[in-house]
């Protein structure tokens, strides 16, 4: 019955965040057809290139024909699964993208894990405490957090934790080149280093991701830690925990099972927005560290006006984003059983 | 500014210092942006490469990078760039959103809806993403920064200017303009819209430091600003080739500053919300 709303409410969602993912593919391919540049002669074979080579390649891109016609056949690929194919790495932008997301994901996804882990105890202690000496440094970092632009604190952690500490390995990619790749099963390393057995690679990629996994925790330490703090704040200011404590339950059972279970459905909606900012963050962190993820693909192929690419990236970022909100949408039904009924 | 409002504003500043201190900060910096040119101690584009990358001394305050041109001043100097861009930025999404976001709130009907549509598409992009794709797509200058970060700023002004408008639009008093035979312009340019540009006014310091970090990035990935060009994002682009041989300065400084002005603008915009509209105190 619960299950059956909630899943009643995410189709719904589903399906209404649908022109707006439509409107993101027309939007995005309008804005790279007015790209500077004619990718054309970008391709050709060099500066010497004559006019019927260029003419040539044109055709073969399906730059001669007017645009509508240029969107039409885009959402007729599209229909079919094909996102084009990139003219730098020269594959369908499909394979690209999916050899490269899940080093994005797994950064992504470990940074808002220690982000997390961070966030709400420092939330809650700020709030348990408030005007006390906890909540006062708690709110010092979250002010000072949101100021540091992620490309700095990434590279003054290298500094810190590579040459000054020698702590973190050489700050390039994924895993060291002389190391050997773990059979491809998942794509996330520490997982297929994991299915593989081979703890010292395991090691070795887990110590490669902590810095741009910690970079991009710290940019959103601090969003997560206020709204922890605020609605932890008016959840203990409320009547059920007035009743709790009247009642004499332990310290434990007041704040954990009902204030902050009561208090973390601002905290989820949080944390679908910081999802956004990190993929967006991503591509200064993957700058930073060189980190062979999608964002930094299409950051390249930006660079040398290769459409397909971006296109692909911007709607694969957009579908994320869109899931994303899903997923909290049906974990609010979770937290709260009462958001369900309607 | 009434006299009750003077109080008021003397009263949150007595109580909370920090906004006072931020206000100062804002204040400095907008003077630097001003008047840099004239009391930086270098020049800023000027090379010597018999001086290049030394660590900050008292001859270079902020050391000197891989051309030998003085940190500090070049610091100074990027402050107005970086400013201006963001200032411009916010001051267009400001206007532009504030006027389509009062329009729809008191018109509704389906312009709201297209516009409504509009929005959540925008919304559907990542952000930085959306404006690093604009960027190039419009060119690579410095004011392509400004209206790709001024478009992505867009939906909030909008969102905001629209709510707040449409709770008023049935007000006595818009009825009472209504029926002394104003016209729909004339309600919303003169009554509604001053009613709301005090809330949206805080939203504008908030979004300030925002934009500044967003100009930052795109510099930093190499569009927008190019070299030689003094400007905090791209002094961290060409300072990010010598972290990992311990030249810290030219990514410290610049970082530093972009961190300072942001935290300035950030600690304005909670105070001036506390000075403007003290219902929404936290």
């Amino acid at each position: 019955m619960k299950l059956g709303a909630t899943a009643n409410r995410a189709a719904r969602r589903f399906i209404s965040s649908l022109p707006a993912l439509f409107g993101v593919v027309v939007f995005t391919f309008l804005l790279m057809r007015v790209l500077p540049g004619d990718p054309a002669v970008f391709f050709a074979s060099g500066p010497q290139a004559g006019p019927e080579e260029i003419a040539m390649i044109r055709a073969q891109m399906g730059l001669d024909k007017p645009v509508p016609q240029q969107l039409l056949l885009y959402l007729r690929d599209l229909s079919q699964g094909q996102l084009g194919r990139s003219l730098t790495t020269g594959q369908p932008v499909l394979v690209d993208l999916r050899n490269r997301l899940p080093a994005s994901l797994e950064l992504t996804l470990t940074a808002l894990l220690i982000a997390l882990v961070a966030a709400v105890p420092l939330g809650v202690a700020a709030a348990l405490r408030p005007g006390s000496l906890v909540d006062h440094i708690v709110r010092f970092v979250c002010a000072l957090g949101v100021c540091v632009p992620t490309f700095v604190s990434g590279l003054l952690l290298i500094y810190v934790f590579y040459y000054l500490a020698g702590l973190a390995p050489d700050p390039t990619g994924r895993i060291d080149i002389f190391m050997s790749q773990p059979p491809r099963v998942t794509g996330f390393l520490l997982i297929d280093f994991a299915i593989a057995g081979d703890w010292e690679g395991w090691q070795a990629a887990a110590r490669q991701l902590m810095l741009p996994a910690l970079t991009m925790a710290l940019f959103v330490v601090a969003p997560l830690a206020r709204m922890t703090r605020a609605s932890m704040l008016a959840s203990l200011g409320s009547d059920f925990v007035r009743t709790a404590r009247s009642l004499g339950l332990s310290r434990r059972k007041i704040v954990v099972t009902y204030a902050l279970r009561n208090a973390i459905l601002p905290v989820l909606t949080i944390v679908g927005i910081v999802f956004s900012t990190m993929l967006g963050a991503n591509v200064l962190v993957e700058k930073v560290f060189s980190w062979p993820g999608v964002a930094s693909y299409a950051l390249d192929a930006l660079l040398s006006s290769d459409y397909a690419p971006v296109q692909g990236f911007v709607l694969l970022m957009a579908s994320i984003f869109v899931l994303v909100n899903l997923t909290v949408d049906v974990l609010y039904g979770v937290a709260d059983p009462r958001v369900s009924v309607e | 500014m009434t006299s009750a409002t003077l109080r008021h504003t003397v009263w949150v500043l007595r109580g909370n210092p920090v906004t006072a201190v931020a206000a100062g900060g804002a204040f400095v910096l907008c003077l630097v942006a001003l008047i840099g040119p004239w009391i930086v101690p270098h020049d800023p584009i000027a090379s010597n490469v018999a001086n290049a990358l030394k660590p900050p001394s008292a001859q270079n305050w902020a050391g000197t990078d891989q051309l030998g041109r003085d940190v500090f001043s070049r610091l100074v100097i990027a402050a107005r760039l970086d400013l201006a861009i963001a200032a411009s930025a916010v001051t267009l999404s400001f206007a532009v959103g504030a006027v389509i976001g009062a329009v729809c709130g008191y018109l509704g009907g389906r312009l709201d809806r297209y516009v409504g549509r509009f929005v959540d598409i925008l919304m559907a992009f990542p952000l930085f993403v959306l404006a690093m794709a604009m960027v190039a797509a419009l060119g690579n200058r410095v004011e392509n920064i400004v209206i790709a970060t001024a478009i992505i700023n867009l939906p909030f002004y909008i969102r905001f200017a629209r709510a707040e408008v449409n709770v008023r639009r049935n007000a006595g008093w818009v009825e009472a303009a209504r029926a002394c035979g104003d016209s729909h312009l004339s309600v919303i340019l003169r009554f509604l819209l001053p009613n709301v540009l005090p809330a949206m006014a805080v939203q504008v310091s908030l979004n300030l430091g925002w934009a500044i970090l967003n100009a930052a990035g795109l510099s930093f990935i190499g569009l927008g600003v190019k070299p030689p060009t003094p400007e905090w994002g791209i002094m961290v682009a060409e300072g990010a080739r010598f972290i990992a041989t311990g030249k810290w300065w030219l990514v410290a400084f610049p970082g530093l500053a972009l961190m300072l002005t942001v935290l300035c603008f950030n600690l304005l915009g909670d105070g001036l919300r506390d000075i403007l509209d003290p219902r929404m105190r936290t």
